[in-house]
């Protein structure tokens, strides 16, 4: 019998379960080059345009001649936090489509391995989409964001992670009303894009917008990243906000995620889920 | 007496008003085979959901291979699997990848090898580079079967496993079937419309009817009982109310 389980005791989380999933997501972006395309699509375009509006805008506008990278810089960071959440919930709702998630929901995959195995594709999305456009921009643009040096990897991070939660936030609510909700995916993450100064400083808005402002990590981001263009030094300050701030909308994401779960169970919304 | 793979005591599950399954109680024998029989409706799929976890009941209580399934549930998942014509593997995916994704979630010890073995028995050789949205119903009971078989269960829970299938097929799933009990000593519990299925495949029946069990016992204490020479003779009698050959009970 070389095929039965080895083992009766459950680990609380298996790794390899985490591989399986990621492993179901490579294979079929591997198996689509429609899909694959479309992680690269979009992030290209909007480099694309940003690109020609600074060319333009340097020219014309004193504050960005002295940043000349300020919005395409701008911009794939935002992409990195729109990405992480599609990421995210195009995982999910992979398996929604393909009626799936009956098979998944019976086998030994816990929850938390379900969710962790979403995040690690949503890096993976994130890296194949975002990596060639920034390379892109350094002979399109002579542009490169990664003189920003190590501050990046602490903007790239943080996004990231509000990506994440924002992701799970909406794949909870996909689990919990069905496949009409899927358009969240796409729209919700929009609500806070005026709110977190991704193209204008946070001041520019209203006090009271301001205050909301600051409740969100992505804020602290962009106002740090300006900090490190307009070499005003490094802004560890709103890093350390920033991280904060994931810290808290991620594990409350992630309780969100697991008490939909309980709910789908209770109510039997696992039963002729799909399509 | 044989342990019980399966025991169930007081299993209730509610939507609000409705109930869909009505205070069951029954134990399934290790090693047997138990159908689960009744009409659209009658309360099949959400005891085989309780069984699984997918779904929770309202109250009773479910104990699998010697786990309380409401409380250690990821400790019995791993030495149970499950099949239904009803619940699709990912379609752009080959078969080969739909295998080698549930092995690793099952923690199948040697991958590959158990695939290429279950190719063999399931006659998948050739369809493993296919993607799984392509082949046919039977091709996709098979694949489904094959997965459902990967980690060699203890127990098995089907779901109408011979839906859709042509009669040879079908036929050949049943002859699987036996020889994969004969080979482990699994339990195996289906839910079914099929009365000649049951009447061949199974040990023990289970009738169930607007959420409840409404009677039990070996296809031959049936036919017995009803004075009947076959199960749908049975099956109708119960769904008709009607005791010994044509009394109506309503």
């Amino acid at each position: 019998m070389t095929g039965r389980t080895p083992s009766r005791n459950a680990p609380l989380f298996s790794w390899r379960r985490v591989y399986a999933i990621v492993l179901r997501h490579v294979y079929l972006m591997r198996g689509s080059w429609t899909r694959l395309a479309e992680t690269i699509y979009w992030p290209l375009i909007n480099v694309v345009v940003w690109g020609f509006i600074t060319q333009f805008m340097a020219g014309h506008s004193d504050w960005v001649s002295r940043a000349a990278g300020v919005f395409l810089g701008a911009i794939m960071l935002w992409d990195v936090m729109f990405r992480s959440n599609l990421g995210v919930a195009l995982s999910f709702l992979e398996e929604m489509w393909s009626r799936n998630l009956g098979h998944l929901s019976v086998s030994p995959l816990r929850p938390l391995e379900l969710v962790t195995a979403m995040l690690l594709m949503s890096l993976i999305r994130l890296l194949v989409g975002m990596l060639p456009v920034a390379l892109l921009t350094i002979p399109l643009y002579h542009y490169s964001i990664f003189t920003l040096g190590l501050p990046l990897l602490a903007f790239f991070i943080n996004l990231m992670v509000s990506g994440w939660a924002v992701g799970l936030a909406v794949s909870a609510m996909v689990l919990r009303y069905g496949l009409g909700a899927e358009s969240l995916a796409w729209v919700l993450i929009f609500a806070v894009a005026p709110l977190c100064g991704i193209y204008y400083p946070v001041s520019v808005l209203p006090d009271w917008l301001q205050t909301i402002a600051w409740w969100l990590p992505a804020s602290h981001v962009f106002e740090g990243m300006r900090s490190v263009m307009f070499d005003q030094g490094f802004p560890l300050a709103e890093l350390v906000a920033a991280a904060v701030l994931n810290l808290l909308y991620l594990t409350g994401a992630v309780l969100l995620f697991l008490r939909i779960y309980h709910v789908a169970r209770v109510k039997g919304l696992f039963l002729g889920m799909g399509e | 007496m044989t342990p019980a793979a399966i025991e169930v005591e007081h299993l209730t599950k509610r939507y609000n008003d409705v109930v869909a399954v009505n205070d069951i109680g029954f134990c399934v024998r290790k090693g047997g085979t138990t159908a689960l029989l009744g009409g659209n409706g009658a309360g099949k799929t959400t005891t085989l959901s309780m069984l699984l976890g997918i779904l929770l009941p309202s109250s009773g209580r479910i104990t699998m291979l010697g786990e309380n399934m409401l409380t250690h549930r990821h400790r019995v998942l791993p030495r149970v699997n499950f099949s239904s014509p009803y619940v699709d593997l990912p379609h752009r995916l080959t078969v080969r990848e739909n295998l080698t994704v549930y092995a690793h979630l099952y923690g199948v010890a040697g991958v590959r090898g158990r695939i290429a073995t279950l190719a063999r028995q399931f006659d998948l050789e050739d369809l493993l580079s296919r993607p799984a949205g392509k082949l046919s119903a039977g091709q996709k009971t098979r694949v489904a079967l094959a997965k459902a078989l990967l980690n060699e269960p203890e127990l098995l829970l089907l779901d109408e496993p011979t839906a859709s299938l042509d009669p040879d097929t079908a036929d050949w799933v049943r002859g699987m079937f036996r020889d994969y009990q004969r080979q482990t000593g699994a339990t195996l519990l289906l839910a079914s419309h099929n009365m000649s299925e049951v009447e061949r495949l199974c040990d023990d029946v289970l009738v169930m009817k607007n959420g409840g069990i409404v009677d039990a016992g070996s296809p031959q204490t049936l036919l017995a009982r009803y004075g009947r020479d076959t199960l749908e003779e049975v099956f109708l009698d119960i769904a008709r109310d009607r005791r010994d050959g044509g009394t109506v009970r309503r």
